[in-house]
């Protein structure tokens, strides 16, 4: 279908880092079923050196909510937190040579996941942070959050 | 393979339509309304295409508008109607929840001009009744329209009981046969039905036309204005090409109609039986109040879009309710009217068949298709919650 660009269509049909990871030290779920689309991302940190060892996800919707999981995990694996942390939406629709506009909000749905997923391991470690990560859910206007 | 398992979206065009279509296109190509010998063999084929269709819905030939399509067809018998019944100060229309947009649409457009509308719920299997329909008529009431069988699940209205019902209480019976015609028996005389739309391209026919049938003495307005055409209640020079095809598919379709349902029927059921063994998926609508080449699933955990994604990479072309393929944030309110959570009707997937279709296209679907949901479930953290207790399965 010519909706999707190849990329998309590459990341969709060969989603990279797909699984569920067992001992994971973050876990963010974006999303919910009703409106159609569910992230889950699991990532797996390097104490000492804050890098992002282990990537993976799971996601229930579109071929865009998969594709977009699929390649923010390729962007923030091997990446530390912090630069995981500035990857914005439109780095994702960029990566994927673009998306259809309807389907902007699965690439926030990536990015979102990945923020929800750092808190977590925020969360489990004690480590502080700011109110931006405090309260988004994953849909729009429940944070403070700026998506490009 | 390839297989086209969409043919209620549309249908390819039938050899015998397109024969009938290419001589129009360079050798009977008059304007029918041209006093001239070539406009006037223009008008007899436009003649003879509308008895083709008054023949086969038991009406007479000048009860047949040809229109650009169904959505125009719905839109004008909808109007008309309403028109009517407004002269007489009757202001209120019964319909269902389920109904083509064509009609959904309308109707919201009839409700800000002072229409009152009244839509039916629609019961677990898909079928409204005729004593729903009995008890939500008032002495206001002006029209009823109820769909002859749904587009999205298939399921066949009781429409003969319908028309009785609106017969007996002066009310005006339209129903929207765009997927019923050419696939199921449409008496118009023995059904009670005063208003009919139905759509070429449906049964093997062009796109671009329809056909609006009114009962005579059913004053019909212009939804297009302009010249005398279709006695001067739909203006522009005739589709004559596609009104020929139409013609001709329609014929075919309706002399070929019992054959049709004999071998779609027990194919239609095989999928069924065979892709209802998957855990957690239920079929869409009564098992046997259905068309005879609709399938209508919904699969718990997985979404339909990415569903179709990936039956299209293996050559099967096939549709869903879910809200990324309807181009809203809603997924089908055919599947919402049904009842299904929307959880559920994400994961829904039509499969809709011709008798162009062979038996090995079905087991073809049936090695494929449980193999792409199992992997979407094991890719699902939905699918992963359901299995583990974390959240309850809903079908």
């Amino acid at each position: 279908m010519a909706l999707y660009s190849d990329k998309v269509m590459d990341h969709f049909q060969n989603p990279r880092n797909v699984g569920k990871m067992e001992d994971a030290d973050g876990i963010g779920e974006v999303g919910n079923a009703k409106c159609g689309d569910i992230m889950r991302m699991y990532i797996k940190v390097d104490p000492v050196t804050q890098i992002i060892t282990d990537v993976k996800f799971n996601t229930f919707g579109c071929g865009s909510a998969i594709a977009t999981s699929s390649m923010a995990t390729e962007l923030i694996k091997g990446k530390p937190i912090s630069e995981a942390l500035r990857l914005s939406n439109k780095a994702v629709v960029e990566a994927l040579d673009g998306l259809p506009a309807q389907k902007i909000h699965c690439s926030v749905l990536a990015e979102e996941a990945v923020r929800a997923a750092v808190k977590d391991y925020f969360d489990r470690n004690g480590i502080p942070y700011g109110d931006e990560l405090k309260a988004c859910d994953g849909h729009c206007d429940t944070c403070g959050h700026e998506h490009a | 393979m390839n297989v086209y398992a969409d043919n209620a979206a549309t249908t390819a065009v039938s050899e015998t339509a397109l024969s009938a279509m290419l001589p129009c296109f360079q050798e009977f190509y008059g304007n029918p309304s041209s006093l001239h010998t070539p406009g006037q063999r223009a008008a007899e084929k436009l003649a003879a295409a509308r008895e083709i269709f008054a023949r086969h819905l038991n009406a007479q030939p000048r009860e047949i508008t040809f229109t650009s399509g169904g959505s125009e067809a719905d839109n004008q018998a909808l109007r008309s109607a309403a028109a009517f019944g407004a002269r007489k100060g009757k202001k209120h229309i019964i319909s269902t929840k389920f109904e083509h947009h064509a009609i959904l649409h309308t109707l919201q457009a009839l409700e800000k001009e002072g229409f009152a509308v009244t839509l039916l719920d629609i019961p677990p299997d898909g079928v409204v009744t005729a004593e729903q329909v009995r008890g939500a008529i008032r002495p206001d009431t002006c029209l009823v329209t109820v769909m002859f069988a749904n587009n999205e699940i298939g399921t066949i209205q009781p429409i003969p009981e319908i028309g009785r019902i609106c017969r007996e209480a002066g009310v005006l019976f339209h129903t929207d046969a765009v997927q019923a015609a050419g696939h199921l028996p449409i008496d118009v005389e023995a059904m009670h039905i005063d208003l009919l739309t139905l759509s070429a391209h449906k049964f093997h026919g062009p796109k671009g036309v329809g056909v609006l049938y009114a009962r005579r003495g059913v004053p019909l307005e212009n939804v297009i204005h302009g010249g005398a055409q279709e006695r001067g209640k739909r203006a522009g020079t005739e589709n004559i090409p596609g009104i020929c095809g139409a013609a001709a598919a329609f014929d075919e379709a309706c002399a070929s109609m019992e054959k049709n349902a004999a071998y779609l029927i027990p194919l239609r059921d095989k999928l069924i039986a065979g892709l209802t063994g998957i855990p957690h998926t239920v079929l869409n609508g009564d098992p046997v109040r259905r068309l005879p080449g609709n399938v209508n699933l919904c699969f718990e955990g997985i979404e339909g879009e990415s569903l179709l994604l990936l039956l299209d990479a293996k050559g099967i072309a096939a549709s869903s309710g879910s809200a990324c393929t309807s181009g809203s944030l809603d997924p089908s309110h055919v599947l919402l009217a049904l009842g299904r959570p929307h959880e559920v009707a994400h994961g829904s997937l039509r499969l809709t068949f011709s008798e162009y279709n062979k038996p090995e296209e079905i087991d073809y679907i049936l090695e494929v298709l449980p193999e792409i949901v199992r992997y979407l479930r094991e890719m699902s953290p939905v699918w992963d919650e359901l299995e583990k207790g974390q959240r309850p399965h809903l079908i």
